[in-house]
């Protein structure tokens, strides 16, 4: 199998029981999911709250294991227990919350902690966690204490200790969701570069729809399902799909379409603040 | 009504050591008001905003509620919270109660309302925030993120503030429901008054909803100004870890290359109607 991560026909019940450990109800809250993700792309996912999102992302290093149907990583079925480590080593997470996912008093030994639990020889451990400290962007930082790093550090050290386990596949759930612009942009920055050159599979789970402008591709989720996917091209040019189901189009798009509406020729396609600007001044320094 | 004077705050980390968080703040907040906050993280925002509820006194200077001075001793806390309403970050974590009209009621009935005072509150306050009638006898942990999230706002309305302070009442929900609250809190400001105090790490939601800009940085009050003034310090902003809207950028952009347009521009509507007029001029 050639995919890094491949689902069919996912399934998953959140199913709630009384006291006597009675059935009391079942919520579906993924139906029917099949994706595939191929080594060293970049796969953004959006939905509205509640759209299954995060319960997917859980089924990604077998957190969550399906109710129906099978996840594969790197060809390894999270349902079984034998490679559940292997799995989590292999697709790394990294939440919303940046205080809740350091555990270390210095950077560096945070970093270390998730090779050294899996075995990783002591010889080899400064290594690996200097040049993932370094591809997350944040080694000027090692010798901090994770207190006194802002939102947006603390995310990049999650990130690094994902990195230090020599992980293939990155997942992230709404990692930005609670940082200052400069966090935000850090974050993402650093999340490019990682696919872009250790060529590391990226998952990024957002509601800030112009962090996905890169992606290779998007899927869009509604009711636990995959709405449609297709390229941040193809899916930033379905506003109205898009606003039916609770989400937008990045800042540019929209500008772009007012434009278009109002008679501008500017190319319905254009998703960068630059090609934007270009767009623009070629239309306007047009036939004069 | 409300006005902070030379406000410092420091925190103490014992044996005389102590951390400087606020350094002569002072601003005021008049009825009616949108007012966005805006600082990276560690500026100062979160010391700023336990500070405007009597939760720390100021180090230094002092904070007047409608004149009267509310570290002085004696000073009803209660009460200011009761007009002065917080909807701390994440505010769906303190729902408690079994159904959400009893959350909603546990506010007013703290301040000693009747009982049939307190219902009717939190009925009004439960319909301004647009909850459907048929959530209210739920259990606040049936609903939505969103739906969860105003149940939380609805609990603070009932105690009928007259200034409503959001931390970042938005992060965390989809672009629906981010929209969804914002228009809330400008209703509440249109139809009822009620000022507004809005923490934002998204310049896109200040610039659009919000009258004036506070801008934090390291402690300090940098900025106290219009939107189109505050967004115009592109750089500076940068500085401090914050950054102007998309569309400001975009303009900036095209000035760049020759397009005569004004790149004071904060939101996307603006932006499109100066476009196309730089247009019509050009090719009338």
């Amino acid at each position: 199998m050639k995919e890094i991560i491949k689902t069919k026909n996912l399934g998953f019940d959140y199913i709630r029981r009384n006291e006597n450990g009675e059935v009391e109800s079942i919520a579906r809250a993924i139906d029917g999911v099949d994706i595939s993700i191929e080594p060293g792309e970049f796969v953004a996912v959006l939905g509205a709250n509640g759209s299954g999102k995060s319960t997917l992302a859980r089924h990604l290093n077998a957190l969550l294991k399906p109710t129906e149907g099978t996840v594969w990583i790197n060809g390894m079925d999270t349902r079984d227990e034998g490679k559940i480590w292997e799995i989590r080593r292999t697709a790394g997470m990294v939440f919303q919350n940046p205080d809740n996912q350091i555990i270390g008093q210095v950077v560096d030994e945070d970093v270390a902690f998730g090779p050294e639990n899996l075995g990783v020889p002591a010889e080899e451990l400064p290594g690996r966690v200097e040049e993932s400290l370094k591809a997350a962007g944040i080694y000027e930082f090692r010798n901090s204490s994770p207190n006194n790093l802002s939102g947006g550090q603390k995310q990049r050290v999650s990130i690094a200790g994902v990195l230090a386990m020599h992980s293939s596949c990155i997942v992230l759930d709404e990692p930005t969701a609670m940082l200052d612009p400069l966090g935000r942009n850090d974050v993402i920055r650093a999340v490019r570069a990682l696919n872009y050159v250790e060529n590391i599979t990226v998952i990024l789970i957002t509601h800030y729809m112009e962090e996905t402008i890169y992606a290779d591709r998007i899927y869009v989720m509604d009711g636990g399902k995959v709405a449609f996917s297709g390229t941040p091209r193809e899916v930033y040019s379905r506003v109205e799909d898009l606003e039916k189901l609770r989400l937008t189009v990045p800042p540019v798009v929209r500008l772009s379409k007012f434009l278009r509406d109002s008679g501008l020729h500017i190319p319905a396609d254009i998703l960068t603040e630059d090609g934007l600007a270009d767009a623009i001044a070629k239309e306007y320094n047009a036939g004069t | 009504m409300l006005e902070l004077e030379n406000v410092s705050f420091t925190y103490d980390n014992g044996a005389g050591v102590g951390t400087r968080a606020l350094e002569g703040v002072s601003f005021s907040v008049e009825p009616g008001e949108f007012i966005g906050l805006i600082g990276h993280t560690g500026s100062g925002k979160s010391t700023l905003l336990q500070l405007l509820i009597g939760l720390l006194k100021p180090t230094e200077g002092r904070i007047l509620f409608e004149g009267e001075d509310i570290g002085q001793k004696g000073y009803d806390l209660k009460k200011l919270r009761s007009r002065v309403g917080m909807v701390f970050q994440y505010p769906e974590h303190q729902l408690f109660e079994e159904t959400v009209f009893k959350d909603v009621c546990y506010g007013p009935q703290n301040i000693g309302l009747s009982q049939k005072e307190c219902e009717l509150r939190a009925y009004e306050a439960l319909r301004s925030v647009g909850l459907p009638d048929e959530c209210f006898y739920v259990s606040p942990f049936e609903l939505s993120g969103g739906q969860k999230r105003r149940v939380a706002i609805a609990g603070i309305l009932a105690m009928k503030p007259d200034i409503l302070v959001l931390d970042e009442p938005t992060a965390g929900l989809d672009p629906a429901g981010k929209n969804e609250i914002l228009d809330l809190t400008d209703e509440l400001k249109r139809d009822r008054n009620i000022s507004i105090i809005l923490v934002s790490h998204c310049m896109e939601d200040v610039a659009e909803y919000a009258d004036r800009i506070l801008v934090m940085d390291h402690g300090r009050l940098k900025y106290d100004e219009s939107p189109v003034v505050v967004f115009s310090h592109v750089e500076e902003l940068e500085k401090m870890g914050l950054s102007a809207p998309a569309v400001t950028y975009i303009m900036r952009k095209l000035k760049d290359r020759g397009v005569d347009v004004r790149n004071n521009i904060i939101t996307i509507p603006e932006a499109g109607a100066e476009i196309m007029a730089a247009f019509k001029r050009r090719h009338p």
